[in-house]
């Protein structure tokens, strides 16, 4: 190992050492593989404390506990509902993310544009979908321009029951 | 249609060039563009270029002797080049360093930092074992110097820093300097070829992607890495001898005044020997590299796999003229007849090793744009719609200036090296 | 050697190579794991009740802070339309964000294909998301570790450790990730982990007025959705790349990929 030949080596030894007192101060501690192996889970394992702890925006989940949720202010317009028709969309859809409603925000804003009900109720002829047991309209032809909620209730949309 | 897009409020990374028709999967974009054809174009250089100069070192190719001392300088000048692309198209370039810090090791790109890294050092060495006699005689120069100004003050500080101490120019310390280069250009000619292979393996390990999904790209990029690197030294090298005669008749540069300057003759002869040794090796590379390209191209049309009928239109159809024309006919056939054909000249080799470039470059297009203009769902296309006046940062990184920054950086890189290490020094300052 | 322990030899090799096999085979804890009654998430979509209404796709975007005007989304509907006359037109417009209110098909570059009403053979309506795979690609090839499976089988990124090289999106055959459009990191569905611990459905599920998207433990043999999966006809996408998807599909069609 005399040889002058080596130092570049030295040289090397070096930079590596240097990397690796770097390395030992930049990476987290808790790097390291999870039950899947190094190869689907070498992660920083606080990562995952990271996502559990973001902040939910829509409520309670489930119809049942959603409807016994609201309406412990909003009992009227939550007995309306027909299981059959409106009652199987979640509150959230069209009243948007209740986040910590009622205190904040004390009203939540409520989509009453024609596109929300467009969603579902474009004539959409596709007889071997589920689209084909929902009514739907010609947008251009049915009212164009108008609200639906103007004529429809969208709680209980059945005509007969309007009056 | 672009303009439109651009102006969006919320622009994805991707839109900005990406053009969609038919199906293509909501969140699908051209998200390896114009930055990820230059990184395997330039790791292809760097490669080439330092086999080319181990078939000097290693093999004693007498013949290649200029021209191999120049590889290696240009290839050292490239190789900080090979990982600007992927610095610059990265969405956290400062994260970059992660690669080292946290590899892992089940991904291509995690090897790319100690492959990179590795190999540097070994160019380095072998760069430092070269210019070693170099170092000390300019440093004792320096030294004896009596009224030393504030730029020679500098580079006796360089000089005395590049010698690592290692003052000792007997005829036995050069004599190991000497074998200790061949020793290191032996382990360098594997490490370059993995340097480039790997990069060929990144792009032929993506399951997800028909075009790429081959064992055959490791090797294809191994080979058409080789053609371009030995391309662009045989035409940097004639470039470069061309300014010298230049300089040498008018005697405009510091060395031209030095007594022992070669005569223009004296160039014009090393040149054309060093130019038809080079373009030899050259042929050979091409004919193995559009040996694996065309089989790689017949097995899949024979086989016909699911993916083909999309593949066929694009290959077939849509990107024709770059893959057909631009790539093989311009780009392969023709160069490779202009330099086979008998009565070759080193004006024909000359416009021929540009063709070859140009050809190699399209393939990596063609490769990495191509295997993007499909979608997942076969049943959609994406157009790819390079960015020319930047509107932002992003568009500037993957346009077309980000691209001729990252083409331009070696020249500029090989214009101060070569402050240190010239490329052209005469015999007795080096082995 | 004397012939008595010759033949006491061979009695002992006999006797040792008698041994079952089974006795000597080490215990591997990762299939002991598997066996124990974890948490392993599991999606499934019955597209048959999917109506293409798109409250998913947007109570997604709502949940996980994606841009509503970006035009990428961690989860989306795709419209199959079959004609007469055996041509099929796909599409999703903004990933269905807004539902389907037109009936033209989408062509891409600003065409529209409008279909003739009598002509429409069969058409449904699929979502789409992350297959959060047993053996997902994108962990695989990311080069810092920066995505990752965790235990209990949701595939997730590490925005803070992410440097963007656009490895995972490449290796995707479902490209279900992308470059979140702020954060310039990589993103795709997460199951809605920050609500799977909190006890909640994930936004998408809790949205969907008519079941088509369902979530469940698929270790727990009494689970709604793993029974289905065990018992009826369930199709995954791309199988052959041998990724192990984790969402299972009721009322696949053979051009769904």
């Amino acid at each position: 190992m005399k040889s002058h030949v080596w130092r570049p080596l030295y040289v090397v030894i070096a930079f590596i050492v240097g990397i690796l007192v770097f390395r030992f101060f930049y990476v987290p501690n808790d790097f390291g593989s999870g039950k899947r192996g190094f190869m689907y889970s070498y992660h920083r394992k606080s990562n995952e404390a990271e996502w559990k702890k973001q902040p939910a925006k829509y409520g309670v989940t489930g119809k049942e506990r959603m409807h016994e949720y609201c309406s412990a202010c909003h009992s009227a317009v939550v007995k309306v509902r027909n299981e059959k028709y409106h009652g199987v969309i979640p509150c959230e859809d069209c009243h948007g993310p209740a986040l910590n409603h009622p205190e904040a925000p004390e009203k939540l804003g409520i989509d009453r544009s024609r596109e929300l009900c467009l969603r579902c109720h474009t004539s959409l002829p596709y007889t071997t979908s589920e689209r084909k047991r929902i009514p739907g309209i010609d947008p251009k032809t049915h009212n164009a321009g108008e609200q639906c909620v103007l004529c429809h209730n969208p709680h209980n949309p059945r005509l007969e029951d309007m009056k | 249609m672009v303009e439109q897009i651009v102006q969006h409020a919320m622009e994805v990374h991707g839109e900005a060039w990406t053009i969609k028709e038919l199906f293509v999967l909501p969140n699908e974009y051209i998200y390896w563009s114009i930055q990820i054809v230059m990184y395997p174009f330039m790791t292809g250089l760097v490669a080439g270029a330092f086999v080319l100069s181990s078939l000097y070192h290693v093999f004693g190719v007498e013949k290649l002797k200029e021209i191999a001392r120049f590889s290696l300088v240009f290839s050292f000048a490239l190789l900080p080049v090979a990982m600007m692309p992927l610095l610059l198209h990265l969405q956290q370039p400062f994260r970059g360093i992660n690669v080292m810090m946290t590899p892992h090791f089940t991904s291509a790109i995690a090897a790319f930092g100690f492959v990179f890294s590795t190999y540097g050092c070994i160019v380095a060495t072998e760069l430092w074992l070269v210019y070693r006699k170099h170092f000390v005689v300019t440093a004792l120069e320096l030294k004896a110097q009596k009224n030393r100004g504030m730029v020679d003050s500098l580079r006796l500080m360089i000089f005395t820093g590049l010698t690592l101490g290692a003052w000792d120019i007997s005829h036995e310390a050069i004599e190991k300097d000497h074998k200790a280069c061949k020793i290191m250009a032996a382990i360098g000619i594997p490490v370059a070829c993995f340097l480039h292979g790997y990069a060929g393996f990144i792009f032929g390990s993506v399951k997800a992607n028909a075009l790429w999904m081959t064992p055959l790209m490791p090797v294809i990029f191994i080979c058409s890495a080789v053609v371009s690197g030995v391309a662009l030294c045989i035409l940097c090298y004639v470039i470069v001898q061309e300014f010298r005669k230049i300089m040498a008749k008018r005697k405009i540069s510091r060395w031209a005044k030095d007594a022992d300057a070669p005569t223009v003759e004296e160039l014009e002869g090393a040149k054309h020997m060093e130019v038809m040794m080079a373009s030899n090796y050259l042929l050979y590379f091409m004919i193995a590299a559009l040996t694996l390209e065309i089989l790689d191209l017949i097995f899949r049309g024979y086989t016909q796999v699911k993916s083909w009928d999309i593949l066929r239109e694009v290959i077939m159809e849509r990107d024709f003229f770059k893959i057909f024309i631009l790539q093989y006919a311009i780009g392969n056939v023709l160069p490779f007849l202009m330099m086979a054909l008998p009565g070759r000249t080193v004006r024909r080799t000359t416009i021929a090793t540009v063709l070859v470039l140009f050809g190699v470059f399209m393939m990596r297009y063609n490769v990495v744009i191509g295997g993007q203009a499909f979608s997942l769902s076969f049943a959609g296309f994406m157009d790819y719609h390079l960015p020319i006046i930047p509107h932002n940062l992003e568009t500037y990184k993957e346009g077309l200036f980000g691209a001729l920054t990252v083409a331009a950086t070696p020249f500029v890189l090989f214009y101060f090296i070569n402050k240190f290490l010239p490329a052209f020094l005469k015999e007795e300052s080096t082995h | 050697m004397e012939r008595r322990d010759f033949l006491k030899k061979c009695v002992m090799v006999v006797v040792g190579a008698s041994v079952p096999l089974s006795a000597l085979t080490f215990v591997d804890p990762k299939k002991v794991l598997a066996a124990n009654p974890d948490i392993q998430w599991a999606f499934l979509v019955d597209t048959n009740k999917c109506v293409g209404c798109g409250f998913c796709v947007k109570a997604c975007k709502v949940e996980n802070d994606i841009p509503l005007d970006a035009n990428v989304t961690r989860t989306w509907v795709e419209r199959y339309v079959y004609t007469k006359d055996d041509r099929r037109y796909v599409d999703s417009p903004k990933g269905a964000l807004n539902g389907y209110t037109e009936s033209r098909i989408d062509l891409g570059k600003g065409e529209f294909k409008e279909i003739d009403p009598k002509n429409v053979g069969k058409a449904f309506f699929v979502p789409k998301l992350c297959n959060h795979c047993s053996t997902p690609p994108c962990t695989q090839v990311c080069p810092v570790g920066a995505t990752y499976k965790t235990d209990d089988g949701v595939v997730l990124v590490d925005r803070s450790w992410c440097i963007g090289c656009g490895y995972c999106i490449m290796a995707c055959p479902y490209a279900a990730r992308f470059f979140h459009p702020v954060l310039h990191v990589a993103d795709k569905c997460t199951f809605c982990y920050h609500r799977l611990s909190k006890g909640l459905d994930s936004a998408c599920v809790n949205a969907c007025p008519f079941g088509a998207r369902r979530m469940g433990n698929i270790h727990d043999i009494n689970d709604p959705i793993t029974q289905i999966i065990m018992n009826e006809r369930v199709g995954v996408l791309k199988d052959e790349f041998g990724t192990k998807p984790q969402a299972f599909y009721i009322g696949l069609a053979q051009e769904v990929r």
